[in-house]
């Protein structure tokens, strides 16, 4: 039982990943009726802005300590942060130590305004075009932002550490009756699973519960009446493609301490999240989330010994195998509509 | 000639000279000269140029006749390579049964994942195949590779080891992929003064295979059958409401172009005896996809003036670094010079990528028929500006259609 809880849990945290950039994906596909191959790029964006905040915070100016010197016997450089200079040291290594958190803050504008520079400058031109046109120069434009990233931060991951406070594991069995050290859980994770469970309700809610979100649903649904209802709803679609980029660039904020971002991590996860919306439904936003921890979790069910040595790796294939099952048997997805993308 | 008209048969040949005129035409300067750095007639590259040309061939009569969008066909390239090395470690290096059962392989492995793919069209399509690509990529790179069941050798890639059967192997052969005694890294080097010429028997190898199926690619472009391919293309679901069964022509055109993919797989195995996952990987198939559309979709000579342009390019651009770029821009004051290099050194050496990612955009965008259609447009503007009356008269008649 706690070993069986235990991959449910080990599968969250990619699960969570899954179901932020397919939530976007989807989001995109129904509002603007585009497929977006750049939505891993955004991803790996978004990762890139933690290690731009965490360089910026770090940047420091040297001074020379009289009382210490190196192994030479000259006078030792210091480096001091300029955060520290400003804020005193301690509220500066503070700083530093929660780069990653802070970027999410960070992250959000800038992601904001790629998205809707995106669909300004590119996307827009492109509805009337054949969906084959659409993956083409969206595939270019990963091409582009990847080498463009790879340019400035080079080709080598780069670590974006947890802050100090959340770096360690939590014994999770323990705190639900289970017997000590049978599940111990790493706690960035469990931080990213609650933050992706609270940016996809922020998202539903989002579209739930506030008028712009009422037409944006409205525009899913029929976008021509919509039209004709004299709303622009057109602005509104460019800034939820802005919304799509900035959850697909939360995502990669905080998916940096679990594993170090380098410049082709997007299309790691892009190939994989269009697998997950597929089998979600294409269009159907509960779908991908659900389809996205569904996934996760059953690769990581696949990872454990017992199926690796049953049948050698499994892990690498399932979701695919999945995915094709899954299509033949319900091509619609999981919970895929009637009408949406049906030729 | 040959059951082709004029225009095909004219194509046919311009194709022909390029390919077996191809050491002379891609060395156009002297070996010791500074710009011989442009020249690209050797032995490796031409294979490069014409093995993905034929890959490219096919996927064009996938893509360009039907519309159907695959994501997938690195991975029929990848299976044909490595039938083809099986072949070489257990029979014999002969390249013409390596070459054969890597066709088949390929469309058999093409014909299974077409049958399951073709269910969907659209972007289903293109994800289903992404999905069918990225599963075999992962079960040669390690599913395949255990030590019970090694039939790809994983990360190290598949090779031939001395202590492999190679039953109809006798020591009067060469050591290496050969066809019937001539191996296929004999060259022939021809000097000319300043020039030197490469002939070698694997690119002529390739050459001659590249005009069969490019001849094959336009039968197939003006057979009913290509008609029925390019309906489907134009609207499928009129072609289905007048009672006709579609993917049946769909699925036979997977099968070629996957059949392509295997030649294309095979022939890269003849000249270089070693296969790799990473051939299966889906920027592979991205590729090919770049190749197609950069070169012309749905036109004859498109795709293999797309793969010539890119893997030139690649191999050109590979090879700038700054001290060219500063011979080039020496002329400039000093300043202007360094700006210039500045300016210019993202998009060179490593930086290739990043100026293909740019280039096939801006093809996407603005010319999206690729070379070719840009030099029909250039063609048009001349004649346009040159008989100035026609082009007129042309232009008012353009109504009547």
């Amino acid at each position: 039982m706690d070993a069986f809880l235990l991959q449910i849990l080990n599968g969250l945290d990619k699960g969570s990943a899954y179901a932020l950039i397919a939530l976007g994906l989807t989001l995109i596909f129904g509002t603007l009726g585009v497929v977006n191959f750049a939505h891993g790029a955004l991803f790996m964006i978004g990762a890139f802005c933690a290690v731009t905040l965490q360089r910026l915070f770090t940047l420091s100016f040297e001074t020379i300590d009289p009382t210490r010197t190196d192994f030479l016997g000259n006078p030792m450089k210091v480096k001091t942060p300029y955060i520290e200079s400003w804020f005193g040291p301690d509220i500066g290594a503070a700083i530093i130590d929660w780069s990653v958190p802070l970027a999410v803050l960070f992250s959000i504008p800038i992601m904001l305004g790629i998205g809707y520079a995106m669909e300004r400058g590119l996307i827009k031109h492109f509805y009337k075009r054949p969906h084959a046109d659409q993956i083409l120069v969206t595939f270019g434009l990963a091409i582009v932002l990847q080498e463009v990233v790879k340019y400035f931060f080079g080709a080598n991951p780069i670590q974006t550490p947890a802050p100090a406070a959340l770096r360690g594991s939590v014994d999770l069995g323990q705190m639900i009756g289970f017997q000590a050290n049978a599940i111990i859980y790493p706690i960035w994770r469990l931080v990213y699973f609650f933050f992706a469970a609270g940016v996809i309700a922020a998202v539903f809610a989002f579209l739930q519960f506030t008028t712009f979100g009422m037409v944006v649903r409205a525009g899913m649904a029929d976008r021509e009446t919509v039209g004709l209802l004299g709303i622009n709803i057109d602005r509104r679609f460019t800034i939820m493609f802005g919304i799509a980029a900035a959850v697909a660039g939360l995502a990669g904020v905080m998916y940096g301490p679990l594993n170090p971002p380098n410049y082709h991590m997007g299309m790691d996860f892009l190939v994989l999240s269009f697998v997950v919306v597929v089998v979600g439904g294409m269009g159907s936003l509960p779908g991908a989330v659900l389809a996205g921890f569904l996934l996760g979790v059953l690769e990581s069910f696949a990872s454990t010994t017992w199926a690796t040595t049953t049948i050698p790796g499994i892990n690498q294939i399932i979701i695919y195998l999945v995915a094709i099952i899954i299509l033949l048997t319900r091509p619609r997805g999981l919970m895929g509509r009637k009408g949406v993308m049906e030729d | 000639m040959l059951g082709l008209d004029k225009k095909d048969t004219t194509l046919l040949i311009i194709v022909a000279l390029l390919t077996l005129g191809a050491p002379f035409i891609l060395n156009p300067f002297p070996a010791d000269s500074a710009m011989a750095q442009f020249n690209a007639g050797y032995p490796d590259l031409m294979q490069r140029f014409v093995i993905f040309g034929i890959f490219a061939i096919g996927f064009n009569i996938l893509f360009g006749l039907t519309g159907y969008l695959s994501f997938g066909h690195a991975a029929f390239l990848g299976v044909g390579s490595y039938s083809a090395v099986w072949i070489f470690k257990l029979f014999t290096y002969n390249v013409l049964p390596a070459v054969a059962l890597s066709v088949v392989v390929a469309g058999l492995f093409s014909l299974l994942m077409g049958f399951v793919s073709l269910r969907r069209s659209g972007i289903y399509f293109s994800i289903l195949t992404l999905a069918f690509a990225q599963m075999s990529f992962a079960l040669a790179y390690s599913v395949l590779s255990n030590p019970r069941f090694n039939l790809t050798n994983g990360e190290t890639g598949l090779q031939v080891y001395a202590d492999d059967p190679q039953l109809f192997h006798s020591d009067r052969l060469p050591d290496l992929p050969h066809l019937f005694g001539l191996s296929m890294r004999a060259t022939y080097r021809l000097d000319l003064g300043g020039w030197s010429f490469d002939f070698n028997a694997g690119y002529y190898l390739c050459a001659v295979v590249l005009m069969a199926v490019f001849y094959l690619a336009i039968r197939i472009f003006r057979s009913p059958f290509g008609m029925m391919l390019r309906a489907v293309k134009s609207n499928q679901q009129r072609m289905n409401y007048t009672g006709l069964n579609t993917r049946p022509y769909t699925l036979a055109a997977f099968v070629i172009s996957g059949m392509y993919a295997g030649l294309a797989g095979g022939l890269m195995a003849a000249m270089d005896p070693l296969a790799g996952a990473e051939r299966m990987q889906w920027t592979a198939s991205g590729e090919v996809v770049l190749m197609t559309i950069l070169g012309g979709t749905g036109t004859l000579i498109g795709p293999v003036l797309g793969a010539g342009f890119i893997k030139y390019f690649e191999n050109i651009f590979s090879k700038i670094n700054d001290n060219v770029l500063h011979g080039w821009f020496g002329f400039l004051p000093d300043g202007l010079e360094d700006a210039m290099v500045f300016l210019v050194h993202p998009f060179i050496g490593k930086g290739w990528h990043l100026t293909l990612g740019i280039l096939f955009m801006l093809v996407v965008i603005f010319l999206p028929g690729g070379l070719v259609e840009g030099g029909q447009r250039l063609g048009r503007w001349i004649r346009r500006r040159r008989g100035g009356k026609d082009g007129e008269a042309q232009r008012k008649t353009e109504p009547a259609e």
